[in-house]
């Protein structure tokens, strides 16, 4: 078995492969020791290599991982698996967002990613998510069901969040304000994609690819473009990581 | 093993009226900071010795030497530009030196006054002044201001009240007028030098300071070539610190030890002696400079295993790449020549700017770097903007490339960590 680990800001992420196909996988929540999580949903697999990737590889590589790989380039492997085809990838986790160029052999050629604030990044989303008094899934559901869209100008995670209660306050139902909220992101992501370029298909990984209205909103917005989305858009990254280390 | 420590001198900071229980602390972590960025290090040439020496002496011994200086009358000017006509200082026996401004600790301090979204460098040296934590500032007889940026002009202003400040205006462009409006700029600032040293300043004063400058600039350009030789043997750290204590050292003996160095590195070029792998990725590091102890991108990048083999940023290139024509002798031939020199550092304050994309290109070929790390400091909005053209070069040239804007905090480096490591991967693939 080749094992990836994907320790990210929220959740780690585990995929097995067995030399041809995924055999495996599993998600949970990060805790306090994100290393330990890790150890305990890799015990009962014998596994030749485990690589880490996410915000915890080190971490990892330090507790029990062979070696260590950045997403970027793990999330660039996973996807060039399920769309050889795809020259572009945008990933929205908990703690960032990045756009991911691939040349035709699927290698990284250039990326761009968010700065070290929190818009644009699914952790924006789930503090507006609560500010609006939604669960998570509520909320990408009920900015669906809406048509009605006002607008969001600040990209701030702090200013947006003031922006949304004076929202409140002025009677804007809470789904309008929702889809608002998505729609922010998705613009921000767009511009990101139009600083980096962008192919005809574009796949969307991490966590946030789980959002029915983000994937519409960047569907609809793009026009022309298609946008793909894994089975499982949580585990590219651990994945990707899992496949470098059964072609090293 | 003994830990290494910047060195107290309580005293003197009192007689300097410093907030000294607050400014040891600072040096507690300061030396730390040191050890593990910079004595952790493989490998390291013989010859840094004198330069670590220069850190744990930073508040001390030659802070002496700037107070032995004011005791005999000879001007000690505090800057934060490599604009400021050096020579013209020391041709008035007097001393400049780079003040403080590259860390996160004083920047609480300035934001009780400035505005938060202004460059942390221009927060930075403000709140070491007002929180009187750097001796350099406290030792200085007035600070060298110029108007290379929005947020540096309006804040000597503000700082003025606290030291005195002198304006050196420098144009925006490089047409005819605007170089003889700096040639009388840098008249005037000799005048300004002169009134504070109390004597007027000889041509053979001028022939000597331009001498000992020249030889200081090419001590510097002679490391910087070492640093491109395959594989390098020195490390990027390394060669930002001794950069970065070009400001503050005494000109003849920093240029004494970095030759000093350089006949090390020869030695271990010979030998083959190296500080990274063999195969360490070779990065060059262009844009803003980067103030003591502003190690942040060095770090990041060199433990991730690759080197750094260039610096094109004021505290960096853009400090010794120019001399001054020592074949003039009159006073203003000299100015003129000083002038000359001065007006081909390629600033993003100047528009256009376009020998600064040229230069970049020219010393990615240089050096042998793999790919070009672009820093800006946040808020800085000339280097901001500029990097769109350095971008279109590197694209153009098909340099790999990576845009940076950072500050002094410690909050994005874990996103930067990720960055810079997939850049690296990048350039591998």
């Amino acid at each position: 078995m080749y094992i990836g680990v994907d320790l990210g800001s929220r959740t780690v992420k585990m995929a097995v492969w067995d030399g041809e196909r995924l055999v495996d996988h599993q998600i949970a929540e990060s805790g306090f020791e994100p290393h330990r999580q890790a150890e305990k949903m890799l015990a009962g697999f014998k596994a030749k290599t485990v690589v880490a990737t996410g915000y915890g590889r080190h971490l990892a590589a330090d507790y029990f991982a062979d070696q260590a790989i950045t997403e970027i380039k793990a999330h660039a492997r996973g996807i060039f698996h399920y769309f050889q085809d795809c020259t572009t990838i945008v990933d929205v986790g908990g703690q960032d967002s990045k756009v991911i160029a691939l040349n035709a052999k699927g290698k990284v050629s250039n990326f761009q990613m968010n700065d070290k604030c929190a818009a644009g990044t699914g952790r924006f989303l789930e503090i507006m998510a609560t500010s609006l008094a939604y669960t998570l899934d509520e909320f990408g559901r009920a900015a669906l069901a809406t048509e009605q869209e006002v607008q969001i100008n600040s990209m701030c995670t702090v200013f947006a969040e003031s922006e949304v209660i004076s929202m409140k306050n002025r009677g804007i139902p809470r789904a309008h304000i929702a889809r608002a909220v998505h729609g922010s992101v998705v613009s921000r992501l767009i511009a990101m994609l139009s600083r980096v370029g962008y192919g005809e298909t574009i796949a969307f990984s991490g966590g946030v690819a789980n959002n029915p209205c983000m994937v519409e909103m960047l569907r609809s917005r793009l026009g022309e473009v298609i946008v793909v989305v894994p089975e499982v858009p949580d585990i590219i990254g651990a994945l990707g990581a899992a496949l470098y280390g059964a072609e090293k | 093993m003994s830990h290494f420590e910047i060195k107290a001198y309580p005293e003197m900071w009192q007689s300097l009226d410093m907030d000294v229980e607050r400014f040891d602390k600072a040096r507690l972590m300061l030396g730390e900071a040191y050890e593990k960025t910079y004595l952790s290090q493989k490998n390291r040439p013989k010859s840094m010795a004198y330069f670590d020496n220069m850190i744990a002496e930073l508040h001390g011994a030659r802070i002496k030497e700037l107070l032995e200086a004011k005791a005999e009358g000879r001007p000690v000017i505090g800057t934060f530009c490599v604009y400021i006509p050096e020579e013209i200082v020391l041709a008035a026996g007097g001393i400049c030196v780079g003040l403080c401004g590259g860390s996160q600790g004083s920047v609480p301090d300035a934001e009780k006054i400035l505005p938060r979204n202004i460059c942390p460098m221009v927060k930075s040296a403000f709140g070491f002044k007002a929180g009187r934590i750097c001796p350099y500032f406290q030792a200085v007889d007035f600070v060298y201001g110029e108007t290379t940026c929005d947020a540096k002009k309006k804040t000597w202003e503000i700082l003025d009240k606290m030291v005195p400040t002198y304006v050196m205006e420098i144009p925006q462009c490089k047409n005819p007028r605007d170089i003889v409006l700096w040639n009388e700029e840098v008249k005037d600032f000799k005048a300004k030098v002169e009134e504070v040293a109390g004597k007027s300043i000889s041509e053979s004063d001028l022939a000597a300071a331009i001498k000992i400058m020249n030889n200081k600039r090419q001590a510097l350009q002679r490391l910087n070539g070492l640093r491109h030789h395959m594989p390098s043997p020195i490390s990027g750290k390394d060669g930002l610190l001794i950069e970065q204590i070009a400001f503050y050292d005494e000109p003849v003996r920093f240029s004494q030890k970095v030759n000093e160095l350089c006949d090390e590195l020869v030695d271990r070029i010979n030998q083959e002696v190296a500080v990274p792998a063999q195969n360490a990725t070779r990065i060059m590091v262009a844009g803003t400079p980067m103030a003591l102890p502003n190690w942040k991108i060095h770090n990041l990048v060199e433990g991730a295993g690759a080197v750094i083999v260039n610096e094109e940023s004021c505290i960096g290139t853009r400090y010794f790449k120019d001399l001054i024509d020592e074949s003039v002798s009159t006073m203003d031939e000299m100015l003129a020549a000083l002038t000359d020199r001065y007006k081909e550092i390629d600033c993003s304050c100047f528009t256009p700017n376009d020998e600064r994309i040229s230069q970049v290109i020219k010393e990615y070929r240089d050096s042998g770097a793999q790919g070009i790390i672009n820093y800006s400091l946040q808020f800085c909005h000339t280097y901001n903007i500029e990097e769109i053209r350095i971008r279109e070069a590197c694209e153009k040239e098909g340099i790999p490339y990576i845009f940076i804007e950072s500050d002094y905090s410690l909050e994005d480096m874990g996103q930067l960590q990720t960055r810079i490591e997939a850049f690296l991967e990048q350039i591998g693939d």
